[in-house]
């Protein structure tokens, strides 16, 4: 599955659907704003005002609440994300080899999106997969047991 | 009426997605459709908790024989062979000393710890989508008991009784824990499973809800019972979305039985249970911060005093449990405490679920009583360090555990003689390094992960870890100096007393521990300008010895 981002879709409408499902109540303001993120690959400007307008709360703290979650992005991702666990588990068994060869491959820092829009690559903590560390995970793909060889391959895999 | 001859169980977790299982488990459904055997054998998926390497299981009942590693390419072998000839394939058993007993062990046996399987005893034994599957094994019957012949202070006084001690990684006593909760008149209250784990090397929980989500939900009934709440909220972190789907499966399953919803088993007391996704916080593991969080807000945590159970989900009394605690719970309400109190030691009974990660051969789950020594873990269950390297140093529970040196790996791993030795078992997770680990690198690694997951709310922990990464990385690089050593010392002390929450005080703890332990180490990095072990990026400089 790709995470890529969404720009054809109604962002109201999108909005609205999420707080129809869950309920216009702040308890459901980080579902709602995870299933904003998960249709629209990131959570647009406008989807702020939207939820803003219903929920009645202030953007400023729409927007506080937002950055603070790593799982919902504020700014536009790349068609592919991949996750790289920086934990210890992962690095005592090889995870700070792979992470030079996955920057190298990628030419990118964490956090950043490529120029053409493939990639953006962030850090992670454990995901519960350290019996087969190092892991990555892409998009919703996970892979374990990574060496640095494996790489080229692995990224192949998506366009 | 159709009569089902065989159950194949095949393992759905993560770890065995990543090996092939959707495609074992498609290449069964397929050999069994073709080969006419639909009528006679069911195929489904279980939570899977054996060691890794045997990773993906297929487990055959009524024989219950275990096939693991499975390629897809053995199915059509399998399903001639076992399923249609009646013939144990022999070879492709999983191999005798990677697999932990399925069945149920009595006691610790002579001088090797026998698995013990408390709250994973259904765990890759039952189809956990299924709920008859759980009620067959014995699941309710705890909640039946608790409801129609106990008190509610009845059922606090068996927790109590039975020592059980939590098991996210403070061990608190969980029957006091209740008590606060029920002695309190104001209503509503609630009762929270913390299920948002995120230390690094923890996954027991994440099996528990995979392989047997009913036990959890039981579980929260039975408390909410106890201590005078109607409502529970799951918090699951963000990416655990298996045990997400399997927790909603279960809760509906589980009101359709009338195991949730008003007037359970006739007892006229009413409870349901919400699920709640976080987003992405190792935070919101701490309870106050999770509270916030099922709130609609940062998961920053609150100042403690007042505690959650006089003021938690919106101000009101509020039991938070961790998943394993509350998986203990229908088994002592179901055989009572003197039955829990012959596992593990005598103020801290039971058993508790270990990951075993790093250097070792086998690393995976287990199960055992308390009170077994790290040298036990490493070689029994980790099947000794790889590559015949000798074992340095663990940690224990995730980051924000302990590091022991192989001075400690006698110690007996149970909540008061790890206090005594100043060691924290933390969640259980055991991240097991051999001699090509350097002190200074792993700690550098652990404090990138608390600078980073530091909610940012209070001073001393924002800046106290990331000052301290500074300095270490400066020490792994060629440029540490001696006064940095005393400037770390200084900020244990600050994120130990002055950290809000849990996590700026665990941030000091690897810190204390590589300076107490590995000193000498430590300040051949800054002295001599080398990595003794080879690691850090200085390392090309080698040390010579005339």
């Amino acid at each position: 599955m790709t995470i890529a981002v969404r720009e054809d879709l109604d962002v109201r409408a999108v909005v609205q659907a999420a707080v129809e499902r869950h309920g216009a109540t702040r308890e459901e303001l980080v579902a709602i704003l995870s299933d904003v993120n998960r249709e629209m690959g990131y959570i647009p400007a406008e989807a702020f005002e939207e939820v803003s307008r219903l929920l009645q709360i202030p953007k400023a703290q729409l927007f506080s609440v937002a950055s603070f979650y790593k799982m919902l992005a504020i700014e536009p991702r790349g068609r592919h994300v991949i996750q790289f666990c920086e934990s210890a588990p992962c690095h005592v068994v090889g995870g700070g080899e792979l992470w030079r060869a996955l920057r190298e491959e990628l030419g990118l820092e964490p956090g950043e999106t490529s120029a053409d829009g493939r990639w953006t690559l962030v850090t992670t903590s454990c995901i519960g997969l350290c019996g087969v560390g190092p892991v990555i995970v892409v998009d919703d793909d996970v892979y374990g047991n990574v060496t640095p060889e494996q790489l080229p391959e692995i990224l192949a895999r998506y366009e | 009426m159709k009569v089902i001859r065989s159950m194949v169980l095949v393992a759905s977790d993560p770890g065995s997605a990543d090996r092939d299982a959707q495609e074992v488990y498609r290449r069964l459904q397929e050999e069994i459709r073709s080969l006419g055997l639909v009528e006679e054998v069911v195929v489904t998926t279980m939570g899977c908790v054996t060691r890794q390497e045997a990773h993906p299981l297929v487990i055959i009942y009524p024989e219950a024989v275990a096939y693991g590693p499975v390629k897809p390419d053995d199915v059509p072998l399998l399903v001639e062979r076992h399923l249609r000839e009646g013939q144990i394939v022999t070879d492709r058993l999983v191999p005798k000393e990677l697999f932990g007993p399925i069945s149920w062990l009595s006691a610790r046996r002579g001088t090797l710890p026998a698995e013990q399987r408390v709250v994973l005893r259904r765990a890759g034994v039952i189809d956990p989508e299924d709920i008859e599957d759980y009620i067959i094994y014995g699941g309710y019957e705890a909640l039946g008991k608790a409801l129609t012949q106990m008190t509610p202070d009845e059922v606090v006084g068996e927790i109590s009784n039975a020592g059980l001690r939590g098991r996210g990684g403070a061990g608190f006593p969980t029957g006091l824990k209740w008590r606060f909760v029920a002695r309190e008149n104001r209503t509503p209250k609630y009762v929270i499973c913390n299920a948002d784990e995120s230390e690094p090397g923890t996954f027991k929980d994440r099996l528990i809800l995979e392989g047997d989500p009913h036990s959890v939900i039981e579980a929260m009934v039975i408390t909410g019972y106890a201590v005078g709440a109607s409502e529970g909220y799951i918090y699951v972190r963000g990416e655990y979305q298996l045990a997400q789907a399997r927790l909603r499966k279960a809760i509906a399953q589980a009101r359709e039985m009338g195991f949730l919803g008003e007037n359970i088993f006739g007892s006229g007391f009413d409870f349901d249970i919400h699920i709640h996704s976080g987003a992405g916080a190792y935070i919101c593991g701490e309870e106050t911060a999770l509270i916030e969080s099922i709130e609609g807000k940062r998961g920053e945590p609150r100042a403690r005093p007042p505690y959650p159970t006089t003021h938690g989900l919106w101000g009101q009394p509020t039991v938070v449990n961790n998943v394993e605690t509350l998986a203990n719970v229908p088994p002592i309400i179901q055989n009572g405490a003197d039955w829990y109190r012959q596992f593990g030691t005598p103020h801290s009974p039971g058993t508790k679920v270990y990951t075993i990660l790093g250097n070792v051969n086998v690393t995976g789950l287990i199960e055992v009583p308390m009170g077994i020594t790290l040298r036990e873990v490493i070689a029994i269950y980790g099947k000794g360090i790889r590559n015949g390297a000798t074992f340095k140093l663990a940690q224990t529970g995730g980051s924000s555990g302990s590091i022991i040196p192989a001075s400690l790996q006698d110690t007996p791993m149970d909540f008061d003689s790890y206090a005594r030795a100043e060691v924290s078992l933390g969640s259980g997770a055991l991240l097991i390094c051999d001699e090509n680990t350097c002190a200074v690198d792993l700690t550098r690694v652990l404090l990138n992960f608390f600078r980073k997951e530091s909610c940012g709310k209070c001073t001393p922990c924002r800046v106290g870890t990331e000052r301290a990464y500074r300095i270490l990385t400066d020490i792994a690089e060629g440029r540490g100096t001696l006064s940095g050593i005393e400037e770390l010392e200084m900020l244990i002390g600050g994120l130990r007393q002055l950290s809000n929450c849990g996590l700026g005080q665990a941030a000091a703890v690897p810190v204390r521990d590589i300076l107490r332990h590995f000193r000498a180490e430590v300040e051949a990095h800054i002295k001599l300008g080398v990595c003794p072990v080879g690691v850090c990026p200085m390392s090309e400089r080698q040390l010579v010895v005339a």
